[in-house]
């Protein structure tokens, strides 16, 4: 059983082409880390999934892309459900102009949460999830500007958990963040992994290697190659894969 | 040989550069310049007629001597009302544009009608006034009627402002707050707005400084030649700062004796604007600091 599933996917900005016929299976409680050079389209790609590239005007899709089985891009499908079941890191830390706690409530109440107690609790034990409680338990009133880069950017990542998704895609997490944060960020993601299907974009190759089980390269729109991590850095089956992931090109 | 004098180049450079910068250092200063004389042009004629009386009493004896309350209360009036008016329709219109309208024809369209709106004169949207909320809504000469109309005048103005601050919002809030299952509507209120507020609220209050020192649409539909008494409802005339600088300069019943008067009223008016900008920027490094962008 597949938790992410695209079938024949073909997308378009206006008239021109981002996606070309796309196939790819993700199993569940995997980290996936898309790569390829910028314009190949893999962040496109990524933001099918929660149907934020409908924010765009002047898109068209065509094909299937399945989460649990079901077609979310079918007629009917409620977004705000989908968006709730998958959750999104974005590339700068982005947090609300809010409290460090109204932050991580934030996805709770805007779903209609109104429980204090299991809001206190779940905010508690989602940033205990994210190894930040320490850090920030004293000051969960204080404004989250206050957190340095990769302590909001941590935040944003509560943020996306504390509505339990059973997909979190991250849009280059760390490419904002200085090394030691990138290393926390990149531990996380391997810790989360356990309860959540995790797909990556990346301009790092090292933390490609480092965090995923697999990875997909993209190149012009189309999926050059999905394989294991270790295959496609070392054994890829296409050359162009290999001048990527070697350095050739890109 | 040499395809370029090396120390040569670096002289012309150094001395181009020199040019440009004197240019505009000159330039700049020129700015600086003209908004002091002008200024202290009006400080030093009004400042010997502005006392306490002169702002809290009626008009006297042909409007040459008294004071000139009820045009400040006037003008203060008619910027509140205007700005009843223009806030929540202008601040509304620039969300819906701005966060829910699509790219396309209908979007263009607005938009270049609100630019339309902007580029027309005043005295216009005074003609209109008149047409429309003294004569057709009837609604007579009076501090609605007034207020309506300069309100319609600071609606593109209000538009854009709002417009432009939500822009400046980074659109990954958005996308943060609708990926964790948020409506448009609860996006824009709660991450949005918040976000955007310290600049609309700027922009807003400098429009009060274009409202307040308007006089051609207020001409038709509410200013009031000589009235010594306050507005009681809004279905009032009034009299207004700018209309009374007018008056008493062009019309009055004398010209020569009710200068000074003119001055003292030029400066009011100005020190008003000056509140707007200053409450502007008070307010703008109060909420930012709420808000705490970065």
């Amino acid at each position: 059983m597949y938790n992410i599933e695209s079938k024949n996917v073909d997308f378009f900005y206006g008239a021109s082409q981002a996606l070309k016929n796309i196939n790819i299976a993700i199993k569940p409680n995997t980290v996936t880390a898309l790569i390829g050079p910028s314009g190949c389209g893999k962040s496109t790609y990524l933001r099918l999934f929660n149907r934020m590239n409908d924010l765009i005007d002047n898109t068209k899709i065509s094909g299937q892309v399945l989460i649990d089985g079901e077609d979310i891009y079918a007629k009917g499908v409620n977004v705000d459900s989908l968006r709730k079941k998958v959750g999104m890191v974005f590339q700068k830390p982005n947090p609300f102009p809010k409290t460090i706690f109204e932050n991580v409530a934030y996805g709770l109440r805007v779903n209609g949460i109104t429980d204090k107690k299991f809001i206190e609790e779940r905010v508690e034990t989602t940033i205990k999830q994210v190894v930040l409680w320490d850090e920030v338990k004293d000051k969960l009133k204080k404004s989250a500007f206050e957190l340095s880069g990769g302590q909001q950017q941590r935040l944003c990542i509560a943020r996306a958990l504390a509505i339990q998704p059973s997909v979190v895609l991250m849009d280059e997490p760390t490419s904002a963040l200085d090394p030691i944060s990138t290393a926390k960020v990149e531990e996380l993601i391997y810790e989360l992994k356990t309860k959540y299907t995790i797909v990556i974009v990346t301009h790092n190759m090292q933390q490609a290697g480092r965090v995923s089980d697999t990875t997909a390269f993209f190149y012009m729109g189309e999926l050059i190659e999905h394989d294991t991590t270790k295959t496609i850095f070392t054994n890829p089956k296409i050359e162009r894969t290999q001048n990527y992931i070697t350095g050739r090109f890109g | 040989m040499e395809l370029v004098d090396e120390n040569k180049l670096a002289k012309n450079k150094k001395r181009n550069q020199a040019i440009a910068f004197w240019i505009f250092r000159i330039l700049s200063y020129a700015v600086v310049a003209i908004l002091f004389v002008i200024l202290s042009f009006i400080i030093i004629k009004g400042f010997s007629v502005i006392s306490w009386d002169f702002i809290t009493k009626m008009p006297e004896e042909g409007m040459t001597k008294g004071g000139i309350f009820p045009a400040i209360i006037g003008t203060l009036c008619l910027v509140g009302g205007s700005m009843l008016f223009a806030f929540p329709v202008g601040v509304f219109a620039a969300i819906y544009m701005n966060e829910y309208v699509k790219a396309g024809i209908i979007k263009k369209i607005i938009k270049q009608m609100t630019n339309n709106l902007a580029g027309i004169p005043s005295i216009v949207f005074g003609l209109f006034g008149m047409s429309l909320f003294v004569n057709k809504l009837g609604f007579g000469d009076s501090l609605l009627a007034g207020s309506l109309t300069l309100g319609l005048l600071a609606l593109p103005v209000v538009i854009r402002i709002t417009e432009e601050a939500l822009k400046s919002v980074d659109n990954t809030f958005r996308q943060a707050s609708l990926g964790l299952g948020a409506s448009k509507w609860e996006t824009t209120r709660r991450v949005v707005l918040p976000i955007a507020f310290p600049n609309i609220i700027t922009g807003l209050i400098l429009s009060i400084g274009r409202v307040s020192g308007e006089t051609a649409p207020i001409l038709f539909t509410v200013a009031a030649y000589f009235l010594p008494k306050l507005p009681t409802s809004i279905f009032d005339q009034a009299m207004a700062l700018p209309y009374h600088l007018y008056v008493i300069s062009t019309s009055g019943t004398n010209i020569e004796e009710s200068r000074p008067i003119a001055y003292g009223t030029a400066l009011v008016l100005i020190f008003i604007v000056l509140i707007a900008n200053l409450l502007a920027n008070g307010l703008r490094k109060y909420f930012g600091k709420k808000v705490k962008m970065n």
